[in-house]
């Protein structure tokens, strides 16, 4: 009997190491990409599209916000080929020397970019030389109009005791700070010690309403109806609003941050061209088309806008705002120093009660 | 009234224990996405599941890793223990001093600790490194089920083998390796199971692109649940359960048998 | 003992573990403590351990050790009776019972506390089913009760195996001569039972204490990222904030309360008390 259950472990494991030994197969070939990408921010179909036309084998990962990209990042420039991150994280990586400029003349689809978005990286990128715009938006707040009897017209709301527990606040220092800054009447940019304090002490102050913090989750969260109030990207209002008629996105009147998400090539990439490949398919029209119907992110890409199906979508205040109707303002990298300051301080406000 | 309480308590701990696990079971056949309504039978998220290449080669990897940081770990882990036999006390002491590290460290220090190596070394990350860090952390469970059994071990036999013209070798194979085999056996399973659980050090030292079915459900639970993570469940759990009972079964068999 | 006739083949046979030992565990220890005790320029520094007492760090540590206390005196408290059960049913039956009861152990880890997420949500399991009897709905997803409850049912078998393998393990004959001295069943307890079971008590206590001390899973699952544990500060320098002597510098923190443990472990000698 002891010999039959030794044989049967053996069995068992040759069988699993036979099992491996196909999966391995497959990842063998040279020709492959490594994409590293926000979670949920793509048509899954899209890939495959990429795949089957290129016979490129992309490796695809999420990263739920810009400094966990960046610290996978630093630990090792070459773990990715073509990453997407936003506007200041971007400035970030060109200062500190992680990004490569791109070769525009093998992205031939760049055409098809809006002038003004590269008018707008300009902030980040000032040459327009690393980066390539694939989606933008602002940040506001999708309300559940069953729940909430208030007007959500401020950042205030997010301080309001009447929705205690039914508030979902972004996990990322910037967009946190982003919303207590404003709501205080400063720069979203600031780099004044006290200012980012006073930030600090209304985060703690609002922490005993806030259900969670939350990144992705917000989404369905709220289709689920499990909180009043979330802030979320301006992408998600389409999408949410679908799910469950009853949401509401709003952009406060106090203000808020646009941003711009782009496409960049890491410094370490052992596979350039295939990343320009990537890069010029998802600026192609009836692609970046087919990543907005699914993922509803305003998309920078002229032809794909005009193409669009759906007047209403179309033609929408939501999926496509009128900047200069709005107080908007994009973030900037505040430098090594001020980074430790917001870094620290969101320590603070995450280690309170 | 003393067994009827007892009884009560059993089954309240089972309760705690396995409603948890059987409410993902339902849930996994709700065609509704929401968690507080049920649609109707469906085994939709079954199909998916199935479909799903992502979950296909999360599998496929922790399998692996798993029969291979078992197979290493115990060669390793065995070999040592039987050389333990011969080393002086001093020698003895200081290694069973190093393998306690890895059991009674925390596994997210143990993890850090191999990202810092992995990093400084330069290796990339992925396959090769979570694997050279199960091993790590196998190594001391097969230690810790087969060392007492070398402390009971009875030499003559094997003595006796040799002075009737056994090789060494062949005299160990046949006398004292089979002495030590249960508990080679019980290592191996236990490093199986660690390494199969694990969660924390593979966090830290996988790379781009390479899941496990742990850090797979870490980002899905970040994203939100898939209904499809539901029946993910449900399937690990019925093939716990059915080798587990198989297990069991065997080694009653060899109890009865001896 | 004359297994190996040469005084090399042992040493040689034992070599290769090692060198493992040295290459995988020694140094990527001693490179946690450099990067504890070094600032960005290599220059050796207290700072970075320093830094617990900041930014409400310690309060999380404080935090961690208080939950992970509660968690493992909860855990002992529900696996010591169930151990004395089990052992007194001596059941032929009794080791698929034991089983039955360290089975979730081989649930993935991740699994088991997501299980607790889809029950405890507002719009969860349990809460539906509270309102559908009519009953008041609870509310204690992403407070630390939902944390403790989520080590509690992690860990619980961990508590359990080692304790009834120390209790199963006690010669009913040293208790039936308790009782023929004269001991009543609390005494017999008390001088006995107790004592001869401690070391798997200590073990389990050890093998509970240290993973809900360190978790950060457990933590960010179940606390909706409000709670902040130790562990959760730890990989955050690690995998947000990219900040390694920061991270390495809290974990020596963390280890001292290992190396303590370790310290109570080593007195009360624990043999009987393994997993195996």
């Amino acid at each position: 009997m002891k010999k039959k259950l030794i044989s049967v472990a053996l069995v068992v494991m040759i069988t699993c190491a036979a099992l491996a030994g196909c999966g391995s197969e497959k990842t063998d070939s040279n020709n492959k990409l490594y994409v590293y990408n926000w979670g949920e921010y793509i048509d899954e179909d899209v890939i495959k599209e990429f795949e089957d036309e290129t016979g490129i084998d992309v490796i695809y990962d999420m990263f739920e916000n810009n400094e966990i990209m960046y610290a996978k990042l630093a630990q090792d420039t070459s773990a990715y080929d073509v990453i997407c991150p936003s506007d200041y994280m971007i400035q970030k990586l060109i200062e500190n020397d992680m990004v490569q400029p791109l070769n525009f003349d093998n992205i031939p689809n760049v055409k098809n970019i809006g002038q003004q978005y590269f008018e707008t990286s300009k902030d980040f990128d000032p040459e327009n030389k690393y980066s390539i715009p694939y989606c933008w938006g602002t940040v506001g707040i999708l309300y559940n109009k069953t729940m909430v009897d208030d007007v959500v017209d401020s950042w205030d709301i997010l301080w309001d005791e009447k929705y205690k527990g039914q508030i979902l606040m972004q996990d990322s220092v910037r967009d946190a700070y982003m919303v207590a800054l404003i709501k205080n009447g400063y720069s979203l940019n600031s780099k004044d010690p006290d200012e980012v304090s006073k930030a600090t002490e209304d985060l703690i102050a609002q922490k005993p309403l806030v259900q969670a913090y939350v990144i992705d989750q917000v989404r369905d969260k709220m289709i689920g109806e499990e909180a009043a109030l979330g802030v979320i990207y301006s992408g998600e209002a389409i999408y949410t609003a679908r799910e469950n008629p009853n949401l509401e996105y709003v952009v406060p009147k106090e203000g808020t941050n646009v941003w711009i998400d782009s496409w960049v090539i890491t410094k370490g990439s052992k596979h350039v061209s295939n990343a320009e490949k990537w890069i010029d398919f998802m600026c192609r029209g009836d692609i970046a088309l087919k990543n907005f119907e699914y993922i509803t992110y305003s998309t920078p890409n002229t032809e794909a806008q005009e193409n669009i199906e759906d007047e209403d979508i179309k033609n929408s205040k939501v999926a496509f705002p009128d900047l200069s109707t709005m107080n908007v303002e994009a973030y900037q990298y505040l430098g090594e120093e001020t980074d430790k300051l917001y870094s620290n301080e969101w320590m603070k406000v995450k280690s309170a009660d | 009234m003393k067994k009827i309480l007892e009884r009560v308590y059993l089954a309240l701990l089972l309760v705690f224990m396995y409603a948890p696990i059987i409410a993902l079971i339902v849930l996994s056949f709700n065609s509704s996405k929401s968690r507080a309504k049920w649609g109707s039978f469906t085994l939709n998220w079954y199909i998916e599941l199935f479909s799903d290449e992502a979950i296909a080669s999360a599998l496929v990897n922790t399998l692996s890793i798993a029969v291979l940081a078992t197979i290493l770990s115990t060669i390793i882990g065995t070999a040592t223990c039987i050389a333990m036999i011969g080393l002086s006390s001093k020698f003895r002491s200081a290694i069973t001093a190093v393998t306690n590290i890895p059991m009674i460290n925390a596994d997210i220090v143990t993890g850090i600790s191999l990202m810092l190596l992995f990093r400084f070394l330069h290796l990339s990350s992925g396959f090769s490194t979570i694997l050279l860090a199960h091993i790590t952390f196998d190594i001391p469970f097969v230690m810790l089920s087969v060392l007492p059994r070398i402390k009971n071990l009875n030499f003559y036999v094997y003595e006796a083998a040799l002075d009737l013209g056994a090789t060494p070798v062949y005299g160990f194979f046949k006398t004292i390796f089979p002495d030590l085999v249960p508990g080679i056996i019980s290592g191996a399973l236990m490093a199986f199971t660690m390494s199969i659980d694990d969660f924390i050090i593979t966090y830290f030292t996988k790379g781009s692109g390479f899941e496990t079915v742990s850090t797979l459900i870490y980002n899905e639970v970040k994203r939100g649940i898939q209904p499809e993570i539901y029946a993910l469940s449900a399937i690990i759990f019925v093939v716990v359960l059915v080798l587990l009972l198989v297990i069991d079964r065997a080694q009653n068999n060899i109890a009865r048998e001896k | 003992m004359k297994l190996f006739k040469n005084s090399k083949t042992a040493p040689l046979i034992a070599s290769p573990y090692l060198a493992w030992a040295v290459i995988f565990i020694l140094v990527p220890l001693a490179m946690v403590f450099y990067y504890g005790l070094t600032d960005d320029q290599g220059g050796f520094t207290f700072e970075n351990v320093a830094t617990i007492a900041e930014y409400g760090y310690f309060k999380a540590l404080i935090k961690s050790v208080n939950l992970a206390l509660i968690s493992t005196a909860i855990c002992l408290v529900l696996a010591y009776p169930l151990g004395m059960i089990l052992t007194s049913m001596k059941l032929t039956r009794n080791t698929y019972l034991v089983t039955l009861f360290i089975l979730p152990m081989w649930m993935n880890f991740l699994l088991r506390t997501l299980t607790w997420m889809t029950l405890l949500e507002g719009k969860g399991v349990i809460n539906a089913v509270l309102t559908f009897l009519h009953l008041p709905t609870i509310n204690i997803i992403n407070t630390p009760s939902a944390i403790v409850l989520g080590m509690v049912y992690n860990f619980l078998p961990f508590m359990i195996l080692p304790i009834y393998n120390a209790l199963s393990r006690i010669d009913d004959n040293v208790i039936n001569a308790a009782r023929d001295l004269g001991a009543g069943t609390f005494q017999t307890f008390l001088r006995i039972i107790f004592p001869l079971s401690l070391p798997g008590i200590i073990s389990g206590i050890t093998m509970v204490f240290i993973p809900a001390l360190t978790t950060f899973a457990i933590s960010s699952m179940l606390g909706g990222s409000k709670i902040l544990l130790i562990g959760n500060i730890i990989e955050q320098q690690f995998t947000q904030l990219y900040d390694w002597h920061l991270g390495s510098g809290l974990s020596i923190v963390l280890m001292i309360f290992i190396i303590l443990n370790m310290i109570v472990e080593n007195i009360t000698d624990t043999e009987g008390g393994t997993l195996a």
